[in-house]
This record gives structure tokens, sequence and C-alpha cells, in this order.
């Protein structure tokens, strides 16, 4: 059901932990879904992601598109960052079964989430942030 | 190779030698047709005859009063609808529990939804067993039938069969237990369980799949499964699945014999297996009743994980096992029966379910609780959840 690049990577998950002083901290998903992601971002004075993190609770896939999402936007600036949409997250594991689409569109939205905390805190503006709610109720299900 | 280990027995089990040898005659050299007059159809028919005696005789019903299905599924629908229908005249109530299989479940809704019929579906205890009280409670002058599970298959606990059966009879309703996880693994005596119908199943007791049986006591009335032939004394037409039907026999012949040594066997195996992970691993819970279960049947919740992951792990270490996380399911929500003992969704997604079965040794429990710590260790190392716990937010 899963590709090999989903399974290597919930195997052998990057970017599992936390960082203690980060720039920007997201958490989406809720338990009553079953799946949580929260990612800890390090971001230099470039707007340049140096370091990310992860961890969460939840399935095979949502492990897996976590850890490939925290790769593409390692070393890559901000705005970049927020042009990593769910299908890329798809794309780069070699695609996801239908029902667990849902865990890329997490992936995408942990991402935002963390740059939001890092704007708010930096008074910074995102275009591409605009309309988005960190604090949303999930409904990527539906 | 690599080992493989199965404790997922109460999803399907292996199909015993003796069980295909069986079945192999039927296919290979006696192939008749069960109504035809010749030496082939006498001799499929004798073959017929003898494992509905065999199965009659395991729950000491008659014969005749024993029906072969394609399965658990169908049995459950046939007993519920068919109960249904053919008795609306005397009311339209139907109860029946929260915890039920959705063969079940889903028969009783439709009957709400498409027949006008209402039904009271009730509450279980922590421990997923049904009140006596609530039952009592429940009935009204329009209660037909009372359809509560012998055993649940996803927590093992078994309910007060022979009292439910009493309440029933005592109220004059029919009570039907579905019983595709108890039949082969435990004793059932219909008469002295009062028990007027019982679904059941070939696969879960090493036969093959796609067979059941229904028991149906004299007196009972069913409209007609499957309109045609005069198979299954009419109420089920069509020609005899009878490779399965032997391999059914065969295999309900050897589930009982030393049946209460098995159930010992199996008992001492699954203690040690839940004992073992409660005390090896912390944060987690014994799902179902501790005792009144099913011998084959650990449900485990594992706080601060998802089960899916659980079984993606096991399974690469050879462990096959099961879980009632919705991404496992292919629904939203994790399973129906954990929601009902009162878990929160998060445990509920982070159960896990270990059947172990005729196969199994005492050396497949040490590996499976030698390689299941650190498998959940690792995911909590992943796990938000687990860090506010950590952090002593919780």
């Amino acid at each position: 059901m899963y590709t090999e690049i989903v399974m290597e990577h919930f195997t052998n998950p990057r970017n599992v932990g936390e960082i203690k002083d980060a720039d920007g901290i997201g958490q989406v998903g809720n338990p009553k879904c079953g799946d949580i992601m929260k990612m800890y971002f390090k971001i230099d004075e470039n707007e340049v992601i140096t370091d990310v993190k992860f961890k969460t609770f939840g399935c095979g896939s949502a492990i897996a598109s976590s850890s490939i999402a925290t790769e593409l936007i390692k070393g890559k600036t901000v705005k970049e960052a927020l042009n990593v949409s769910n299908k890329k997250v798809v794309e780069e594991l070699g695609g996801l079964p239908s029902a667990k689409i849902h865990c890329s569109v997490l992936a995408e939205q942990a991402i935002k989430s963390a740059i939001f905390d890092y704007a708010q805190k930096n008074n910074k503006h995102y275009e591409e942030l605009e309309g988005f709610d960190p604090d949303a109720e999930e409904d990527h299900h539906h | 190779m690599k080992k493989r280990i199965y404790m997922d027995y109460s999803a399907t089990t292996p199909v015993k030698k003796e069980v295909i040898d069986a079945m192999m005659n039927y296919m290979e050299t006696e192939y008749g047709n069960p109504s035809s007059i010749h030496s082939y159809g006498r001799n499929t028919k004798n073959a017929v005859d003898e494992a509905r005696d065999i199965i009659a005789k395991s729950i000491n019903a008659k014969s005749r009063d024993l029906y072969f299905t394609a399965g658990g599924s169908e049995s459950d629908n046939w007993a519920i609808k068919g109960y249904a229908f053919a008795n609306r005249n005397k009311g339209n109530h139907i109860i029946t529990t929260k915890i039920e299989h959705h063969a079940v479940l889903h028969a009783v809704e439709y009957l709400e939804k498409e027949h006008g019929f209402t039904a009271t579906y009730l509450d279980v205890d922590k421990d997923g067993l049904i009140s006596l009280e609530d039952l009592k409670n429940a009935m009204t002058d329009e209660t037909i039938l009372i359809t509560v599970m012998y055993a649940n298959n996803e927590i093992g606990t078994i309910q007060p069969i022979r009292e439910i059966g009493a309440v029933a009879k005592e109220h004059k309703v029919a009570f039907h237990t579905d019983g595709v996880q108890a039949y082969g693994h435990q004793i059932i005596d219909v008469d002295e369980l009062n028990i007027d119908m019982l679904s059941m199943s070939a696969h879960k007791l090493h036969g093959p799949k796609g067979m059941g049986a229904l028991y149906v006591r004299p007196g009972i009335k069913l409209h007609n499964l499957i309109h045609g032939g005069a198979q299954e004394r009419k109420k089920r037409a069509g020609t005899e699945n009878v490779p399965g039907i032997v391999g059914f026999g065969k295999a309900a012949a050897l589930a009982h014999e030393n049946l209460e040594e098995k159930i010992a066997r199996t008992t001492a195996l699954r203690d040690r297996l839940i004992d073992g992970i409660l005390e090896k691993i912390p944060y987690t819970l014994l799902n179902g009743h501790r005792t009144k279960r099913l011998p084959n049947n650990t449900n485990i919740s594992f706080r601060f994980i998802e089960g899916e992951s659980l079984l993606l792990s096991l399974d690469m270490v050879g462990i096959a096992a099961s879980s009632g996380s919705a991404c496992t399911s292919g629904s939203l929500d994790p399973s129906h029966v954990l929601l009902s003992l009162g878990l929160s969704h998060e445990v509920a997604h982070g159960s896990l379910r270990l059947t172990v079965g005729a196969f199994n040794t005492e050396e497949d429990i040490e590996y499976l609780l030698q390689e299941l710590p650190p498998i959940v260790e690792r995911l909590r190392q992943m796990s938000p959840l687990y860090e506010e716990i950590k952090g002593g937010n919780a």
C-alpha cells in the first residue's frame, strides 16, 4: 500500500526532534483525527531556514510526509518553503494512497503554521500566508 | 528466511492440512451435486449431512436446525432481517448493543432506515459488558428481537449470554447472538444458554473462508434468504458449497477435540502477553474485561502513538497484528467498540490487537515482548504528545 520511499522515510525519518530556541513553531492536526504534526524552524537573518525538526503523532504516511517535508525546506528561504505544496510532498514520496493524501496536506499546513509563528514574532508579512489560520479546525478529512 | 509470526487469529486462521485434504476430495473425486440421484450426488449429499451433524452436535442442536451460509456476515444478516420481516406483526423493536460487528449494526440500521423498525443500542461499561438492567429496561411491548454478540471481535469481552437469553425467554422475544469469534473457541450449548439463533463462521477455526452457518431454534420463523431450489430446507437455495461445507465440518470436529485443553493453553499464552506488555511498557491499558474475555484476545492501547505506525513497525520485524485505529479502518473515526468503552479518540487510535492461536508458541510471545518495547519507545520519541507528558504539561 505504501511506496518504498514512504517506507524508507517511515523507517528512517529525517530531522526528528525539537529545537529549543526555535524561531518558529507550528502544530497542526488533532488527536481526534489521529494525527498531529509539530515543526520547529531555525531561521537566520536572510530568512533562510537553517534547521528544521519535527515530531508527529500519526500513521506511517503522516510520519513519512513530515520527514520528506523537512528535507524539502531545509536550507531554503521562507518564501521557497511557503511554496512547498502538498502535491510536491506526495510527488516526492512517489505517491500516497488516496485515503492518506490528507497527511501531505497536514505537512504543508505544518510548514505554513511554523512560518506564521515566525512572521508574527518578527512582524513580517508574507502574501502566501494571507487568510491562513493556524488554529483553523483541521478539516483535511472532508 | 525472515521470521514471521502470525498474531491475527481473530482476523482469520490458517486452514489446517486435514481440512484441506478433506476439501480436496470433494473437488477432485467426489464432485457431484448433492441434489443428483446418482452415486456422485449421493456421496456428496452424505458428506453435507455428516458435516451438518458434526456442527449441530457441537452446539447441542439438531441437524435439521442448522443452515449453511456463506459466512458470519450472511448469518447475521439473515438472522436479523429474516426474523424482523417474518415477525413484524408482533412488533417493530429490536435491541442490540453499541459494540456489535458491522454485520449486525448495519443490518439493524437498515431495518430502521428502510423498513420502519426501531432499535435500542445498549451501552457497555468500561470493560465492554452490557448491563442486564439496561436490557430489561429497554424491553417494550413492541420488542421482537434481542441481538447481542457472544464475544467481541476487537476486545474479546464475553457477554453474559445465558442471562441475556433468560431475559429474552421470559419476555418471549427471540435471542440471536453473533458467535463468530466464540464458536470453536468456547463451549456453546444453545439450550443451556437460551440461544434462539447463533451465527458461526468457518475461517475463524481453521476452516475455509466464505463458509458459515446459522442455527435456528425450532419455532423461530425467518423469511427465506435465497429463493430457488430446495437446498437448506428451501430457506437458502443454491447448490451447496460442498468442499466448503466439508471443510467446515472437519474444522469444527478438530476444534472441538480437547477444546477445554486448548482453551487453557491459549489462555496461558494470552495472559503472558497481557501481563508482559503491561509490565514492560508504561502508559498502556488493557481494553476489554480482564477475565471475561476470549482466550486468544489481547487488546492494549499505547498512549501517545498511533496504531497504524505500530502495525507497520511490527510487520517489519515479522509480527502480524491489527489495530482499532482509524487509519486501518478506512474511516474517519477509530473503532466504535473502543470509543464505546469511553476511551478518548487519541487512546483508541493507539490500540493494538494481538490474537493468538494454535500455531503460536511461548517463544512467539517472548519474541513479541522483546520486539515491542523498543518499537513503542521509538514512536513515542517522535510523538509531540509524549513530549508534553515528559514536560509535565499533561
